[in-house]
């Protein structure tokens, strides 16, 4: 299992009854394409938040890659993210004053190790995600929003994480740069044997996924 | 890439980041400005005189009698008379001596009686001697040698003549105008009381005050013929002396001290010129407290700068979150933002005040009499760039903490 919840609890205020998430059990199997919808204010993103070690749970155990990020401390979550997991969200994907290959070093420069030949690995992906050689080199925010997005997911997978997590990422692309954006990320994601836990309001998307989720299904609300 | 993003961070906020720098620039320059007028002020103020060995006058307290030998400030409390004068400068262990008379004013610059030792042996900085601008040293009895603000405030040259008045008020109602005095020549600068010195010989001192009776023959002779015979003065205000040996400095300053015959005190120039220095400390405090301030306030704008920036940062911090940064190096980063712009207004500070310097350092010495070497990097400098890193490193952690607890609580 890529990843595991297991009577999982969480509430943005202590003390509070009323649980935003109440997961009693969950999983994802490697090689898995979750698509998660659900109306906004749900717990979507929250919910990848306590997937990616960025937000503990307040009850319960999660596990990915079979390591409990419940029990490590936060440098240890932000390292284990930095190897483990790689993320795409729907805006703001990359920092605006560097350019793409920048941003892509930058992240894998959190990584523990890795291949000193990032660079090379960079353009490859780069090039596989169709951005012009000659954008390579502009600040991120002079680039287009597809092409921002497509950059994001370069520097999503520099360190090659065994699960990549997607918040939105197609709301803010129009259709033409969405079914681009799409086709490209999961022709990668197929190289790699990656998992990929996709959240998204737009069930149009459901084709290009193995398994739907909604989010009411996943957590039972008390009451 | 740690300092490829704290650089790139920067100049995307090109705008506020620069008017940091200047704040900070300017602040460098103040700050190492003032300390280097002050170290210069100390020095050259500790090198009014160099080279005498003692200063010797009537009993009094040792500033006073620094203050009115060397500043001319002041009136002496008493003279010496001209034969003790005699028998400390015949003694054994003393090389030269230099007496001063002194009493009189033109135009509000003292005049100042003396002999060719003056030109010989007087002294000032790092030993140098007197040095002349136009002629040379007087030697006729009515000779004046004008200290060069003399000749340039009052706009004389050689030839001019010179009328001396008793007192020091420039208005004076007693002027020796039976007798002018001829300027032979003129010092070059020497940022010591000098330059604002008119200095004639003892002899023209007493034939002006002798005044009709007991001028010597020769006195109303042609200025520029020298004049060897004249009667000695009963008196002098005080004198400077050179010894053979500084071994034997404390000795004779005891036995001065304990002169038998009129009560008399000898005085080290440099533990007095420091002892003076010391009674101006507060107003050196004072330019440091300045300084200081006006780094604080660079300081804390820098920190407010910086802490308005974390609020438009939200979403960076979020995605270096996500990308694996730890709040630590978010913390980190905005320390190092902080230090680029300190270390850069360091720099571009130290490169202004240097040239500054350079350009203003001729202009400085001429007026001020203050030599601004441009060496920046004292020990003591250097101590103060280290304090300010560090102040720069507690301000910066203000907005440095808002960015960790930030990116500690993503919501």
């Amino acid at each position: 299992m890529v990843v595991q919840l297991t009577g999982v609890q969480f509430s943005y205020e202590r003390d509070c009854q009323k649980q935003l998430l109440d997961i009693a059990h969950w999983g994802v199997k490697r090689g898995e394409r979750i698509l998660i919808h659900g109306p906004s204010g749900a717990g979507k993103t929250t919910l990848l938040h306590i997937m990616s070690g960025l937000l503990t749970c307040t009850r319960g155990e999660v596990s990915v890659m079979d390591q409990r990020l419940d029990q490590m401390s936060v440098q240890q979550r932000d390292q284990f993210r930095a190897n483990n997991i790689g993320c795409v969200f729907q805006r703001f994907n990359l920092i605006p004053y560097l350019n793409a290959i920048d941003n892509i070093g930058l992240a894998h420069s959190f990584s523990a190790g890795g291949s000193g030949q990032w660079r090379d690995e960079a353009t490859a992906l780069l090039s596989a995600l169709m951005i012009d050689r000659g954008d390579w080199a502009k600040p991120a925010s002079n680039l287009s929003m597809g092409q921002q997005q497509r950059v994001a997911i370069a520097r999503a997978l520099i360190n090659s994480p065994a699960l990549l997590i997607a918040d939105e990422p197609t709301s803010s692309l129009d259709s033409d740069n969405r079914d681009n954006f799409l086709s490209l990320l999961m022709e990668l994601i197929g190289k790699r044997d990656m998992t990929l836990i996709f959240v998204s309001h737009d069930m149009a998307l459901a084709e290009h996924f193995t398994r739907l989720e909604a989010l009411s299904e996943i957590t039972q609300r008390p009451g | 890439m740690f300092l490829k993003v704290a650089v790139s961070s920067l100049v995307s906020r090109k705008g506020s980041a620069v008017m940091t720098l200047m704040a900070i620039s300017v602040a460098i320059f103040v700050l190492l400005g003032i300390e280097q007028i002050r170290q210069q002020a100390r020095e050259s103020f500790a090198s009014t005189v160099s080279g005498v060995d003692l200063i010797v006058g009537a009993k009094t307290g040792s500033l006073n009698l620094l203050l009115y030998s060397v500043f001319r400030i002041g009136s002496p409390t008493d003279n010496i008379s001209w034969q003790a004068y005699r028998e400390i400068a015949d003694a054994d262990d003393v090389a030269w001596t230099i007496p001063i008379s002194l009493g009189d004013s033109h135009k509000g610059y003292r005049v100042v009686g003396t002999t060719e030792a003056f030109f010989k042996y007087f002294s000032f900085g790092k030993k140098r001697r007197l040095a002349f601008y136009k002629g040379e040293a007087f030697e006729g009895t009515f000779d004046a040698v004008l200290g060069s603000e003399v000749a340039t405030a009052l706009g004389y040259s050689m030839g001019t003549e010179v009328i001396l008045a008793h007192g020091l008020a420039s208005a004076s109602f007693t002027k020796h105008d039976n007798q002018p005095f001829v300027v032979v020549g003129v010092l070059a600068p020497t940022g010591t009381p000098v330059d604002h010195t008119i200095h004639v010989r003892l002899e023209g001192i007493e034939a002006i005050h002798a005044g009709g009776s007991k001028v010597p023959i020769g006195a109303f002779a042609p200025a520029n013929r020298p004049t060897t015979n004249f009667s000695e003065p009963e008196s002098i205000t005080a004198f400077m002396l050179g010894l053979k040996s500084r071994m034997s400095t404390f000795n004779v300053q005891r036995q001065i001290n304990e002169f038998a015959g009129e009560p008399l005190m000898a005085i080290l120039p440099g533990v007095a010129l420091s002892e003076l220095w010391q009674t101006m400390s507060i107003f050196e405090n004072v330019l440091r407290l300045i300084s200081a301030l006006v780094l604080l306030a660079a300081v804390l704008g820098m920190g407010a700068v910086l802490l308005a920036s974390i609020r438009e940062r939200h979403q960076e911090i979020h995605l270096l979150r996500m990308m694996g940064a730890s709040p630590f190096y978010l913390f980190c980063l905005v320390e190092m933002e902080a230090l680029i712009l300190c270390l850069l207004g360091m720099l571009l500070g130290g490169v202004c005040l240097y040239t500054a310097l350079f350009v203003t350092g001729d202009a400085i010495f001429s007026r001020f009499g203050i030599y601004l070497d441009a060496t920046l990097l004292t020990p003591e400098a250097a101590l103060m760039l280290v304090v300010v890193l560090l102040a720069t490193l507690v301000a910066a952690a203000v907005p440095s903490l808002k960015m960790y607890t930030s990116a500690r609580n993503i919501t």
